[in-house]
This record gives C-alpha cells, structure tokens and sequence, in this order.
C-alpha cells in the first residue's frame, strides 16, 4: 500500500497504521483477486436489486447508472467522532438560531456581525416567512455538513445544507451491503451502527408538529416526483419510515390544513418533509408556473395548519457569502467557541484581505461569489504564470465578486483500485436532526475521488462512495 | 397503513399493463395460426386485420406501415414502441409505474416487472432471424406468469394488492370478450359457413389462443361448437379466463376493499351486476341475443365499472 506524504493518509501515520484501521490492513491484503472481483460484481448486483440508482440532471446517458461502491471502509475512532458529534450539532443549533434569529428581531445584524445587505437582500432570504416562529423555532430539521479532513485533528467545513441535503440512503444501504458482504469484519470490530436514522427523522419529524395536531402526526415526503435523480433516496426513506410518498398533486388544502387524496378519501398531513425547492412548494405564493408544488401550502404553514420541513426560506443561512459568519455564529448565539472551522477565507472587497489575496495567487485557491460548478475559478498551484496574471487583472478590475480560500489537502483513505489497494482523497457528509433534540447517527456519507491524485468527489465526476465507520467505545 | 389515489391508480394499470401484454401475445398467436391454413376472400393479408382491429389499433398501423403483412404485424404488435399497447410498450409501462410505487411492491413482484423490461430491450436489440415468433409469444406469456407469480405469492394482501388485481382481471375480462369477438364476428361474417371445417379450426384457435385448447377437452369433450366454447369461455366458472371467472373475480377483490374500507360504492354494486347476470342467463339466452351483441354489451359494462372504480378509488375525489 503506497503512502503519499503530501497529504494526510487516514490509514497510516508515520509509517504505523492508525488503530481504527487495524485488522482492514490485513483484510484487504489477505483477500484474493477473484474473491474481491466476486465481491464487487455482488454489490454492483445487490445496489442494482435494491434500485438504488442515480441520475444526473441534463448529463443524459443511462438514467439506471449506479454510483461506484469501494467496499475499503473509512474509519473514525470513537474518541475522533465525539469531537466531530459536538462539532456538527453546535453548528446545526447555531445555524437555526441564526434562522430563527434572521426572520425574526435580527439581533446579529442589528449587532453589526453581519452586513444587512448580505441578509435581507439574499435571494434565498424569504420575505414571505419574515415573522413566523415554525414550531419548535427551528428552520432546519435535516443538516448536511459537508467537511474535509487535511490532518489528525484537522476538519474543515466546507459548506452547510440547511435545505434538502441528499445522499443519507447511500449511507445506510452502504452499511447494509457490506454487512451482507462481509459479516466477518463486523464480528470482529465493534462498529456503531447507523440503522436508526429513518426511525430518528421520523421522531424529529413528529416532534414538530404544528399545535393544531391531534394525536399521532401524520408524517408525509413531498417529492418532485419519479423523474427526479434523488427519487430513489425519497421513495427509500418513505419506506423505512413507514409514511407516505406524495406529489403535489397528491395534496390539496382545505380549511387551512392540508390534505393527500387516498383511496379512503381525504387525510389530513401535519408534517411535510419537502425535497423541492422553496420556488416550486407553491404556486399562488413562489413561481406560478410550477406544477410541483400544492396551492395554498403557504397559508396553510402560516396559520399552524401544516409544518413544512425544512421550513421556507432555511436556504439563508447555507449561503457562500453567510458560510463566513457561522463562526460569528457560534459564538454570538451560544457563546461558545466553534469546534469545528471554517476553511479561511479571504474577502477580495476589503482591501487589506485583497492585498494578501494578490500577493499569494500562487497558492490560493479563488472563486467568485455567485459563480457554482468550478466555473471562473483559479486553482493557483495548478495554474501556468500567464493564467495567473490573467486572473489578477480581472480580481483587481471587480474585487467584490471573488473570494479565495487556500488550496485544501485533502486526506486520503485506502481505496480498492485495479492495481490493489491506494490511497484516495475523501469527504464527509454527516447528517445532523434537529427538532425537539438534536440528534446525530454515528456515520456519514463518505464519498471519493476514484481517480489517482483527483481532489472532485462528485458522482457525476467520477466520484464514488465508502462506507462509514464509527467505532464503538 | 393509507394508499394514496394516485398508487392505486399505478398498481391498478400495473395490473392491466401485464396483461395486457399477454393478450397481445395471444392475439399474434391467433393469426399466425389462421396464416397456416388457406384463406377465402382476399388473400392472406386478410387475415391479419381482425387481429389490427381487436388490438384497436388497425388505424395506426395502417399510418405507419401502410402494408398489412405478418412481419410487420409482429413487429407492430411486439416491439413497436410507438403502438402504446405492444408488447414492449406495455412491459416498459408495467414496470414505469412499477418504479413509481416500489414501496409498495416486495423485491420479487419488482424484480419479475424488472426483468420483463430488461430482457424486452435485449431481445430488441437481437437479429430478429435470431428468434421465431412463437418464441416470443411463449417469453412474453412466461414473464407475464412471472410478474402474476410474485403478486400472488410474496405480496401483502391489503388494498394494494387488490388494485393489482382488479386491474389485472378487468383487463383480462376485456381482452377474452374481445377475442371472442374476432372470431365471431369479425372473423367469419358468412352465416352459411357458421359450422364448417373452417369455422371449427378457427374456433380451435381461439381456444388455443387462450391456453384452453386442453382444458376444453376436459370438461366438454368432443365436438366443437359454439355453443360449449361461449359456454366455456363466457359462463363457466371453472375456467381461469372465461368472462364470469374474471367478473367474479373482480367483484371478490372489490368487496375485500370495502370490508377493509368500511364503505361500499357505486363499483361493487355495478360489479354484483353483473356477476348476477351472468349467473342467471344460459348459452341460449347468448345466442338468442346474438353473441355479438352480448359481447359488446358486456365490453361497455365493463368499461363503465372500470370508470366507476376509477372514480371511486383512483381520483381522490372521494369524500
């Protein structure tokens, strides 16, 4: 197994392998090439069974593409992942009081933290909502953190998803094939289990019904429907949460509730997990034209009927631009100190940050504010001398639409590659319930870059996923 | 545990999708069987247009092919994606609204729904002298036994399984009705030829088309005649597709739904209607009525209940 020395590796550290990998060293090397070839066409087939698939929007080809599964594990000790427990829910409580706080008084703004402009004049703040407290006070019952590791208490958050994060059943049927795979491995280490996260979010979810329930909340998934990339993942935890899968279409409202049309007639739906965009929940009240949503949804939200989670206008607070508060957060919210940080990064609108901005290109990675998909970006250690120049004159020409962040190291955990077992840089996203508590399954959604030296662990670009480890005390 | 309208709706055309695409299946094997023997009139393409007229799609055949001839009737009724009730169309829409209600449907019912689809787009992609035609006949009646299978063996028996089944009974009770028709009245118009060799042979066929042929044998014996098979295939309820059989059937589902639902609608007493009737009237009241009519006049009963249920259950409308 190669070591790069660059980067840290998750597996090895000065040449001794780290005790949460003990016992996978000796289990990868002592298994044969054919029983691992066997082993991998026998998860390909059981992800293809299970209909676990995956499309990307607009990239066309097969729309049953299945995401590369390496059956190497990623491993955190119990001691690393207690660090990382109170990390995530810190951040996950300050993050919804920064939401409650934002639609209600603005104390951090009044409090000069964070500039009005970035706040009320965000598109993804919500005029609409502006002075109502959802139930519980909280805005974002699912958050997703996307973090990197670049050393052995090194995390990094790279952003938040206080909307619809994505991925939790890759999580858990990752777990679920590799214990029908290799039962042996979870005999011999004492591994956390993640099984009781679909029973966690149902919890959290009746735990915010709205006041005027009665009795047991009826919980439902409002999807944008089958053609959807991530509707396996709505239809999978409608499954395991034993609740309805509905379209809009499904849904009416009457009376200031909202209602699913079934076979015995109309009943009436208290908690709705939406995974559509606050622009498509409803007509009458975001974009006209969308045949997604319910009409009257948000009347219906307004006056108690119905919780929607994660509540309209959440998307505030998981901003590019407001990412650079969130420490700020932490600490003017819950007087704390953020456990977890921040990837630095410098704004090119103040002139002293600029200036180290331009005096380091070289080695700093810049993006503009409102651009998405590594498009007019500078990675400057891998840029020629010319790009470089190129780019300075356009971030002098318009400072106030870029930001720079220094290239991340990545760390790197042992993956299986056709030449045996190498070392592949990964991420983390771990998903964070918040309602009446706030609650954390031990594990993650582990993704990574298959190609040598690639730092992009995006499915669509050649990205594939590990499952995740937490051991046990 | 509730079931929303609009599942209902999917599982209910998951029934008749499946089979429907068996009875396209039988409808290829009728002709081509009546293509084996000589033919009076005009030629052998003639035979063919019954079958375009009982699939309801002879129009839009005739738009795209232009030519009635039996490779391309095959290929308009197996493979032709553009005619919504091929084969293939039905297979692939079986299993789309298969994948929309997957919680609903155990690993087995959504794996044989699966692989009808996959194996249809591989056979697709095979050289069509690769195969005979009767091999896709049997493939497209052995995947439909293996979809029918699986419901019937791993699923829960709760309204959901009921919708699969009334739809798939519906549909057959259609299709039977339809075929029967071919035969009597599209098929042979000439009264004077009503019990000829020809008229038997044909009558063979249809029974053999429909997996009867034996069956018949058993519980009638000897001759043919119309009498016993409308007999057989309308009124016994012995066997699994005569017209009674699948009325009773359709009826028998639907009152499981309204013990389960506590409520009875317009859709069971349509159904007991007509199972009633059924029950009540012999071969010759048929005949005396004129088969034909009869049929057609079960074909709207039908399509009337199937609307009645649609309403009812499928809508969400109901209050």
């Amino acid at each position: 197994m190669g070591q790069n020395q660059d980067y840290f590796n998750e597996m090895f550290e000065s040449g001794a392998v780290r005790p949460p990998y003990r016992g996978l060293g000796d289990w990868a090397e002592s298994m044969p090439a054919e029983l691992r070839s066997l082993k991998q066409s026998e998860a390909e087939k059981l992800f293809r069974r299970i209909g676990i698939t995956f499309a990307v929007y607009g990239e066309g080809g097969d729309p049953d593409r299945l995401i590369p599964f390496d059956m190497f594990p990623r491993v955190f000790s119990a001691e690393e992942w207690r660090k990382l427990e109170r990390g995530i829910k810190q951040r996950a409580k300050a993050l919804n009081a920064f939401l409650l706080d934002v639609y209600g008084r603005g104390e951090i703004v009044k409090a000069g933290l964070i500039p009005q402009h970035m706040v009320y004049q965000n598109e993804a703040y919500e005029r609409a909502v502006a002075g109502f407290k959802p139930p519980r006070g909280v805005y974002s019952h699912i958050v997703g953190i996307d973090l990197v590791r670049t050393g052995p208490d090194e995390f990094f958050v790279l952003e938040d998803n206080c909307r619809t994060p994505s991925g939790v059943s890759y999580m858990l049927e990752n777990r679920e094939i590799m214990m029908r795979m290799f039962p042996q491995l979870f005999k011999e280490n004492r591994i956390a289990p993640v099984e009781g996260y679909p029973a966690l979010l149902k919890r959290t979810l009746a735990s915010v019904a709205p006041q005027k329930c009665e009795g047991e909340p009826t919980v439902a998934i409002l999807t944008p429907g089958h053609f959807n990339s991530a509707y396996y993942e709505h239809s999978f935890l409608a499954d395991m949460m034993g609740v309805e899968l509905v379209e809009g279409q499904d849904l009416f409202v009457e009376g200031d509730f909202v209602w699913m049309r079934t076979t015995e007639g109309p009943k009436r739906v208290d908690v709705i997990y939406r995974r559509i965009d606050d622009a498509f929940i409803d007509p009458l009240c975001f974009r006209p034209d969308s045949m997604l949503g319910v009409p009257g949804l948000m009347n219906a939200y307004r006056s108690g009927g119905v919780t929607i989670a994660s509540a309209p206008g959440a998307g505030v607070a998981d901003d590019k631009a407001i990412y650079t508060f969130v420490p700020e957060m932490v600490r003017f919210y819950l007087g704390e100190e953020p456990i977890l940080k921040n990837v630095p990064t410098w704004q090119c609108a103040r002139e002293e940050e600029l200036k180290y901005v331009l005096d380091n290109l070289p080695d700093l990675v810049v993006k503009e504010v409102h651009g998405s998909g590594g498009y007019g970006m500078l990675v400057g250690p891998r840029s020629s001398k010319g790009q470089i120049e190129a780019f300075r004159s356009k971030i002098e020409e318009t400072p106030e639409n870029y930001i720079a962040q220094p290239t991340l190291s990545l760390s790197t955990c042992p993956t299986f590659v056709e030449e045996g077992v190498a070392p592949r840089h990964v991420d983390l996203r771990p998903y964070c319930l918040v309602g009446e508590r706030i609650e954390l399954v031990p594990g993650g959604l582990t993704r990574v870059a298959l190609t040598d030296g690639s730092l992009v662990v995006n499915s669509s670009q050649g990205g594939g996923v590990k499952d995740t480890w937490v051991m046990a005390e | 545990m509730t079931l929303l309208s609009r599942h209902a709706e999917n599982l209910f055309w998951i029934g008749r999708y499946v089979e429907r695409a068996e009875t396209n299946a039988r409808l290829l094997e009728v002709g081509q069987r009546n293509a084996l023997i000589p033919t009076i009139g005009g030629g052998y393409r003639n035979e063919w247009i019954p079958i375009l007229k009982a699939s309801g799609t002879k129009d839009a055949f005739m738009d795209k092919y232009g030519d009635i001839r039996q490779r391309n009737v095959e290929s308009h009724i197996f493979f032709d994606t553009d005619n919504a009730s091929s084969v293939a169309s039905c297979f692939f829409r079986a299993r789309e609204n298969g994948r929309i209600v997957r919680t609903s449907l155990t690993s087995q019912t959504w794996d044989a729904l699966n692989t009808a689809h996959q194996e249809m787009l591989a056979l697709k992609r095979t050289e069509r002298s690769a195969f005979e035609e009767s091999d896709l006949i049997d493939w497209t009646l052995r995947h439909a036994a293996l979809i029918r299978g699986a419901i019937e063996d791993t699923q829960l028996r709760i309204d959901s399984y009921d919708m699969l089944n009334i739809g798939l009974y519906l549909e057959r009770a259609d299709s039977t009705a339809r075929l029967l028709d071919v035969k009597y009245f599209v098929l042979l118009p000439q009264v004077d030829l009503v019990g000829s060799g020809l008229d038997n042979y044909q009558w063979r066929t249809v029974l053999r088309a429909l997996s009867a042929h034996r069956a018949f044998n058993w519980a009638y014996g000897g001759e043919v005649t119309p009498g016993k098979i409308a007999d057989f295939l309308i009124l016994n309820s012995k066997a699994p597709r005569s017209l009674i059989t699948c009325a009773e059937e359709v009826c028998n589902h639907l009152d499981r739904l309204a013990r389960a639902y506590g409520r009875t609608t317009e859709a069971q007493t349509q159904a007991r209607r007509i199972v009633a009737r059924m029950t009540e009237i012999t071969v010759d009241d048929i005949f005396d009525e004129g088969l034909h009519e009869f049929l057609t006049r079960f074909i709207d009963e039908i399509g009337a209940l199937a609307t009645l249920i649609t309403s009812t259950y499928l809508s969400g409308e109901t209050r």
